[in-house]
C-alpha cells in the first residue's frame, strides 16, 4: 500500500478485528492474496485461521474492519452473493441428495449472463437465463472427471469413502467456478497415505485451475509443500508472511521457527553486526542492524549443524552425544554441548556417548528479534504498597495515589512458577514450554487471559495449573498517562503477501 | 419479514436465528400475554379498577376444600398410577419381558385414543360392575387415563439402565431385595419424577373424568374455573383462580427440580416414545 | 424363589394390567356390533349388526364433530410442525436468548391445561374488544390455539436431530449460492424429515385428545370436536353410534402404530447396513 503500483489483489482483508464473546479472535489483522496464488492460513488450533477463512467466506462478520474481494467491499455481503465457494473439514455434502446431485446444487440456482434486451424506457438492461439440464451435466460430469470421480453421478454420497467424499466436495465446489477457493483444513480427517495423494492432487489442480486457492491448516508440512504463500498466525496475530523457504529458513521469530520444522532456538546477544554469542561462543553470522548487545532468539535448524570428530581443529562446540536414531536417509541426534541439547541431523553417525565437535556456519544461524524482553501487563493501583493487575493483588512499594493506572513491568526472571496453585498469588495455566537453552520460556495465561513469560530451569507440561509468584524487588511500575495507543504494532501489518 | 436484509450486518455472524422469530412473537402473544391477562382479570373489579376481591372470593372455606380434594385426588392418583406402573416397568424391562418392545407397546396404545372415548368405555364397564358413579369410580378413571404417562417414563429409564449395575450389585452378595432398593430404584428416580409430573398437575385440569364418573361431590378445582367462565359475570374471580393454580404449577416444577433435573420434553418423550 | 413359579408370576402381573386396559375397549368393540341401545342391559347382548356403524354416518352432529376434529388436529399438527421445525433451526443457531425462547415455550407444556385455556380464551376477549381482530371463538381460533399448545413438542422432537447434523450443512447451501429460506428447505429440512413426520404424529394426537382448551374455546355457535360432543351430550342421550367411532378409531390407531413400527425397523435396520461404507 506505501508504493502505488498495481498489485493484483484478489482478497484484501483490512484491518480486521472478530472479537466471540470478549475473546479476541482475530486482533487488527491486515492482509492481502493475489490472484492465482495457493496461500495457505498455518497455525495452532485457536490461532484465529479458520475464522479468518470464515469471515472471506462470509460465514462471520467482521466485529471492526473490511474485507475486499476484487476491489470490492464484501464485509457485508451474505455468502450466496460471493464469488468465493469453500470446501469444508467435514465435506458437509448434502446427504439426502446424490454425487451428481451435490455437484450440481450451485449450478442450479446459478443465474448467468444471456444477452440484453432494451426496456420500455428505452434502457438496455441484462438479460439473465439459469444454465439448462444439458449444460449442467456437462459441467458437472467435467468437474467430477477433474476430481476422478467420473462414473460416480449416481451414488449416494453416504457410501463413499473419506477420500471420495471430499472429492465430491471438492467437485461441489469447484463446479460454481469462484474466483477464490477456500479449503478449511480440507484434508484433516484423512488417513495419512490418502492425505499425501490429495496433496499432490491439490496442487495439481490449482495449477490446470489458475484459480486462488486459501488453504487452512494447522499442518507445517502440508502448509510448506503445498503452497506458493505461507501465513503463519497464532493468538488472532500474523506472525509472519512469505514464500515456505522464507518462513522456514527466515522465520521472523520464535513462534515461527518452533512452530515450523525441527529447530534449536536458543537466546543470544548481539555483540556487533555479523557476530553473535551464545552458549558462551562467539559465531560468526549473516545478521546485522542489530542494537549493540541486543538480546536476540536464534535458531539454528538440525541439518545446519555439522558433527565432526572430536579432533577435527574445525566446529565451535565440542559436545556428546545422547541419542541418535536412525531415519531413513539421515541420523537424528540429541548432542549436548555447553548446556543445550542440539538436535542434530547428519548423514553420518555418531555413536551414543561419543564427543564430537559441532560446527555451525554463518548462514546456518538465523537471528530473530525478541518478541518481548519483558512481562507487561496494565493494572491500577490499589492501596497503600499494592497493585492490582491480571486478577491479583501484589504489594509493591509505591507512592502512586490509589486508583492510578498503571504499566507493571515484569521481567522473565522475576516470575516463580509454583506446583501447588495455592501456593502462587495467582493461579495460571501453561500454555507453551520453549526450551532455549539452558533455560526454558515457559508461557503461562491468567484466569483473567493474559500471558506471563517465565525463564526457568524447569519444564512445565502444557495444560498444568500452576501458580504464579513474583520477585517484587524486580518489578517496576510506570503511570499511564491518557494517551490514544500506539496504532501499529510490528507484527500486525501484514505487507506483503 | 424481509430476509435479506437480516443478511451480514456489522459484527453480526450469519447465524439464521431469524427462522425462530415468528415462534418468537407466537410466544409473546400466546402465551405471555394470556398469562399477564389472566393477571389482570384477577386484580380488576368488574368496573376496571384495582381490587383484592376477588381473592377474598376464592379463598372460602369452600374453594380451600375443593382446592385440598384436588390434591387429594392428583395425589391418590399418582400414587396408584406408580403402584401399578412401577411393577409393570419393571417387568417389562426385565429377561425375558425386555426383548419383545411389542409387548411394552401394547401398554400404552390406548393412549393414542381419544381419552373421552376410553372413559366412555370404562363408564359401560363399571355400570355393568355395578360401580356407581363417584368418588371411587373417578379415582379409577383418573388412573385408567394416566396410567400411560407413568408408565412409560419409568420403562424407558429401566430400559436404558446399565445393568452391569445391578450385576455389579448381586456379584458384591447383595440379594435381590437390597439390590433393588440399593441400586434398581435410585437410578430410575428420574423417570420417577418425570412420571409424577405428567401425572400429577394434569389431574387437576381433567374435569371431564369427574364430570363423566363423579357426583356433585367429586368436582375439582379445573371443572370449577371452567363453570366460573362459562358463567361470564365471575371472570374475576375464574382468573384468581387460575392464579392460584398457577402458583401451585411453578411450585410443584420447582419441587420436581429439586429431585433432579425434569425434562419438560417428557410428555413428547412419552407419545413420541415409539416413533423415537 | 422357585424360579419357573416367579416367572409365571409376572406374566400373571402383566396379564391382569393389559386385560384392566383393554376390557373397556374390548367392551366397546363388541358391543359395536350390537343392536342394544344400552350396554350390558337386561337383555345382553340383542342380535349382531353393523346398524350402529350405519347410523354413526347418519348422526349429522357426530359427523360435523368428527370433521371438525380431523380438519383441527391436521390443520394445527400442520402449522405446529413447520413453524415447530422453523423455531428449532433457529433456536439451534441461536447463542443469545435460546435458553428464554425455551423456557417460554415450555411454560404451555408443564402448565395446567385449564390455565392455558383461559388465557386463550381471555386473549380472544382481548384482542376483539381491545386490539379489534374480528376473531370469533371456532374453528379458526381452535387451529390457532392448537397449534400455540403443539408447536413446544414439536421443537422438542425436531432439536436432538438437528445436533446430529454436520455442523457445516447450512453454511454449504448458503456457499453455493442458495438463500438462507431456499437453504432451509432444500438442505436442512430433508434431513429433518423423520423428526418432522413424529413431531406432526405427535402434535395431531395432542389436538385429538384435547378436551380442556377445546371446551372453553369452541365458543358458543355450536362447533364441537369429538371430545366435546360426547362429554355434552352425556347428560342427554348420547347416542350408541359412538361406539363404532370408538372402534374404528381404535383400529386405526393400531393399524398406523404397528405400521410405523415396521417401517422404524426396517429403516433401523437399513440404516445399519449403510453406516458401513464400501471403501474404494
Amino acid at each position: 500500500m506505501r508504493e502505488q503500483r498495481v498489485i493484483d489483489k484478489i482478497i484484501d482483508v483490512k484491518n480486521v478485528t472478530k472479537v466471540f464473546d470478549d475473546t479476541t479472535v482475530i486482533d487488527e489483522l491486515s492482509l492481502y492474496i493475489r490472484r492465482g496464488q495457493f496461500v495457505t492460513l498455518l497455525g495452532p488450533s485457536g490461532c484465529g485461521k479458520t475464522t479468518l477463512l470464515r469471515m472471506i467466506a462470509g460465514f462471520v462478520a467482521p466485529t471492526e474492519g473490511k474485507i475486499y474481494v476484487e476491489g470490492q467491499d464484501v464485509t457485508t455481503i451474505p455468502p450466496y452473493k460471493r464469488p468465493v465457494n469453500t470446501v469444508f473439514q467435514k465435506y458437509a455434502l448434502f446427504p439426502h441428495l446424490n454425487v451428481f446431485n451435490n455437484v450440481a446444487y450451485g449450478l442450479k440456482l446459478k443465474k448467468i449472463l444471456s444477452g440484453e434486451k432494451t426496456n420500455r424506457k428505452g434502457e438496455k438492461v441484462p438479460v439473465f437465463r439459469k444454465f439448462t439440464k444439458e449444460e449442467i451435466a456437462n459441467k458437472v460430469n467435467r468437474a467430477l472427471k477433474l476430481v476422478g470421480l467420473e462414473d460416480y453421478g449416481h451414488r449416494d454420497v453416504n457410501s463413499l469413502s473419506g477420500g471420495q467424499q471430499q472429492r465430491v466436495a471438492i467437485a461441489r465446489a469447484l463446479v460454481c467456478e469462484p474466483k477464490v477457493l477456500l479449503l478449511d483444513e480440507p484434508l484433516g480427517a484423512l488417513d495419512l497415505k490418502m492425505r499425501k495423494e490429495m496433496q499432490i492432487e491439490l496442487t495439481k489442480m490449482h495449477k490446470e485451475l489458475g484459480i486462488t486457492f486459501i488453504y487452512v491448516t494447522h499442518d507445517q508440512e502440508e502448509a510448506l509443500t503445498m503452497s506458493d504463500v505461507v501465513v503463519v498466525l497464532n493468538d488472532g496475530l500474523i506472525q509472519q508472511i512469505g514464500t515456505p523457504k522464507q518462513v522456514y529458513d527466515e522465520p521472523a521469530n520464535a513462534f515461527v521457527a518452533d512452530f515450523i520444522g525441527e529447530s534449536n532456538i536458543i537466546s543470544g546477544i548481539m555483540i556487533k553486526d555479523f557476530s553473535v554469542k551464545f552458549l558462551d561462543t562467539v559465531f560468526v553470522c549473516e545478521d546485522k542492524g542489530f542494537a549493540k548487545n541486543e538480546q536476540v532468539d536464534l535458531v539454528i535448524r538440525p541439518e545446519d549443524i555439522t558433527v565432526l570428530p572430536e579432533d577435527s581443529d574445525k566446529g565451535q562446540l565440542t559436545g556428546t552425544v545422547l541419542s541418535a536414531v536412525f531415519k531413513g536417509t539421515w541420523y537424528e541426534m540429541e548432542i549436548t554441548a555447553n548446556g543445550y541439547e542440539f538436535t542434530v541431523q547428519s548423514t553420518i553417525e555418531a555413536k551414543v556417548g561419543q564427543k564430537v565437535k559441532l560446527s555451525i556456519e554463518p548462514d546456518g544461524i538465523h537471528i530473530m528479534k525478541k518478541l518481548r524482553t519483558v512481562n507487561e501487563f496494565v493494572g491500577e493501583v490499589s492501596g497503600e504498597n499494592t497493585v492490582d493487575f491480571c486478577g491479583g493483588t501484589f504489594e509493591i512499594s509505591t507512592d502512586l495515589e490509589r486508583g492510578t493506572p498503571v504499566k507493571v513491568f515484569v521481567p522473565f526472571d522475576a516470575v516463580e512458577l509454583t506446583d501447588d496453585e495455592e501456593d502462587g498469588e495467582i493461579g495460571g495455566n501453561v500454555a507453551r514450554s520453549l526450551y532455549k537453552g539452558r533455560y526454558y520460556q515457559v508461557q503461562v495465561y491468567t484466569d483473567t487471559d493474559e500471558d506471563f513469560y517465565i525463564d526457568t530451569s524447569d519444564e512445565w507440561d502444557i495444560d498444568d495449573r500452576v501458580g504464579i509468584k513474583l520477585d517484587k524487588s524486580k518489578l517496576r511500575l510506570e503511570v499511564i498517562v491518557e494517551e490514544t495507543e500506539e496504532e501499529n504494532q510490528a507484527e500486525d501489518g501484514g505487507d506483503e503477501a | 419479514m424481509k430476509l435479506k436484509n437480516l443478511a451480514l450486518r456489522k459484527g453480526n455472524d450469519f447465524r439464521p436465528t431469524f427462522f425462530a422469530f415468528p415462534y418468537v412473537a407466537i410466544c409473546f402473544i400466546f402465551v405471555v400475554l394470556p398469562l399477564i391477562l389472566v393477571l389482570v382479570y384477577a386484580f380488576r373489579d368488574t368496573d376496571g379498577s384495582f381490587t383484592l376481591n376477588n381473592f377474598r372470593d376464592v379463598l372460602t372455606a369452600g374453594n380451600l376444600k375443593l382446592l385440598l380434594k384436588t390434591v387429594g385426588i392428583a395425589l391418590l392418583t399418582t400414587v396408584i398410577c406408580l403402584l401399578i406402573a412401577y411393577p409393570t416397568a419393571l417387568i417389562l424391562a426385565s429377561k425375558p419381558f425386555n426383548k419383545y418392545v411389542i409387548l411394552a407397546l401394547l401398554f400404552i396404545i390406548p393412549m393414542w385414543m381419544n381419552f373421552v372415548l376410553r372413559i366412555i368405555a370404562l363408564r359401560s364397564l363399571l355400570g355393568i360392575f355395578g360401580i356407581d358413579y363417584g368418588f371411587g369410580a373417578t379415582i379409577i378413571g383418573m388412573v385408567y387415563d394416566f396410567l400411560p404417562f407413568m408408565l412409560l417414563p419409568i420403562y424407558t429409564v429401566l430400559m436404558d439402565m446399565d445393568k452391569s449395575y445391578i450385576e455389579a450389585s448381586t456379584d458384591l452378595g447383595a440379594n435381590s431385595v437390597i439390590t433393588f432398593f440399593k441400586v434398581t430404584l435410585p437410578l430410575s428416580l428420574k423417570g420417577i419424577v418425570s412420571g409424577i409430573t405428567m401425572v400429577f398437575m394434569p389431574v387437576f385440569s381433567a374435569y371431564a373424568i369427574t364430570g363423566m364418573l363423579g357426583d356433585t361431590d367429586t368436582t375439582i378445582i379445573g371443572g370449577k374455573i371452567h363453570e366460573l367462565f362459562v358463567n361470564a359475570d365471575v371472570w374475576g374471580i375464574g382468573s384468581a383462580m387460575s392464579f392460584v393454580l398457577l402458583i401451585l404449577v411453578f411450585a410443584t416444577m420447582f419441587i420436581g427440580n429439586l429431585f433432579g433435573k425434569r425434562e419438560a420434553g417428557a410428555k413428547a418423550a412419552v407419545k413420541g416414545g415409539t416413533n423415537e | 424363589m422357585n424360579k419357573k413359579l416367579w416367572l409365571v408370576l409376572r406374566w400373571v402381573f402383566l396379564a391382569v394390567v393389559l386385560i384392566s386396559i383393554y376390557l373397556p375397549i374390548m367392551l366397546i368393540i363388541v358391543y359395536s356390533f350390537s343392536s342394544e341401545r344400552n350396554i350390558g342391559s337386561d337383555s345382553g347382548f340383542g342380535d349382531f349388526t353393523f346398524s350402529l356403524y350405519g347410523r354413526l354416518f347418519q348422526n349429522d352432529l357426530l359427523m360435523e364433530a368428527t370433521l371438525n376434529t380431523l380438519g383441527i388436529g391436521l390443520a394445527s399438527a400442520l402449522l405446529a410442525t413447520f413453524i415447530g421445525t422453523f423455531t428449532a433451526v433457529g433456536l439451534y443457531y441461536m447463542r443469545k436468548g435460546k435458553k428464554a425462547v425455551n423456557l417460554v415455550s415450555q411454560v404451555t407444556v408443564v402448565n395446567a391445561e385449564i390455565v392455558t385455556a383461559v388465557g386463550f380464551l381471555l386473549l380472544s376477549i382481548f384482542l376483539r374488544d381491545v386490539i379489534q381482530i374480528p376473531i370469533e371463538k371456532g374453528v379458526l381460533w381452535l387451529i390457532i390455539t392448537h397449534t400455540v399448545l403443539t408447536t413446544p413438542y414439536v421443537i422438542l422432537t425436531v432439536s436432538p436431530r438437528l445436533n446430529q447434523l454436520n455442523p457445516n450443512l447450512y453454511e454449504a447451501g448458503l456457499d453455493l449460492g442458495a438463500r438462507p429460506m431456499r437453504t432451509l428447505f432444500t438442505v436442512i429440512m430433508p434431513q429433518l424429515i423423520g423428526g418432522m413426520v413424529s413431531g406432526f404424529a405427535l402434535a395431531f394426537t395432542l389436538s385429538l385428545d384435547d378436551f380442556v382448551v377445546t371446551n372453553l374455546n369452541k365458543g358458543t355457535s355450536g362447533v364441537n370436536t369429538i371430545s366435546t360432543y360426547v362429554y355434552d351430550n352425556l347428560k342427554r342421550n348420547l347416542d350408541p353410534a359412538i361406539r363404532a367411532l370408538s372402534t374404528i378409531i381404535f383400529v386405526i390407531v393400531l393399524v398406523v402404530l404397528i405400521v410405523f413400527n415396521i417401517i422404524k425397523n426396517k429403516k433401523a435396520k437399513a440404516e445399519q447396513s449403510a453406516s458401513k461404507p464400501l471403501g474404494k
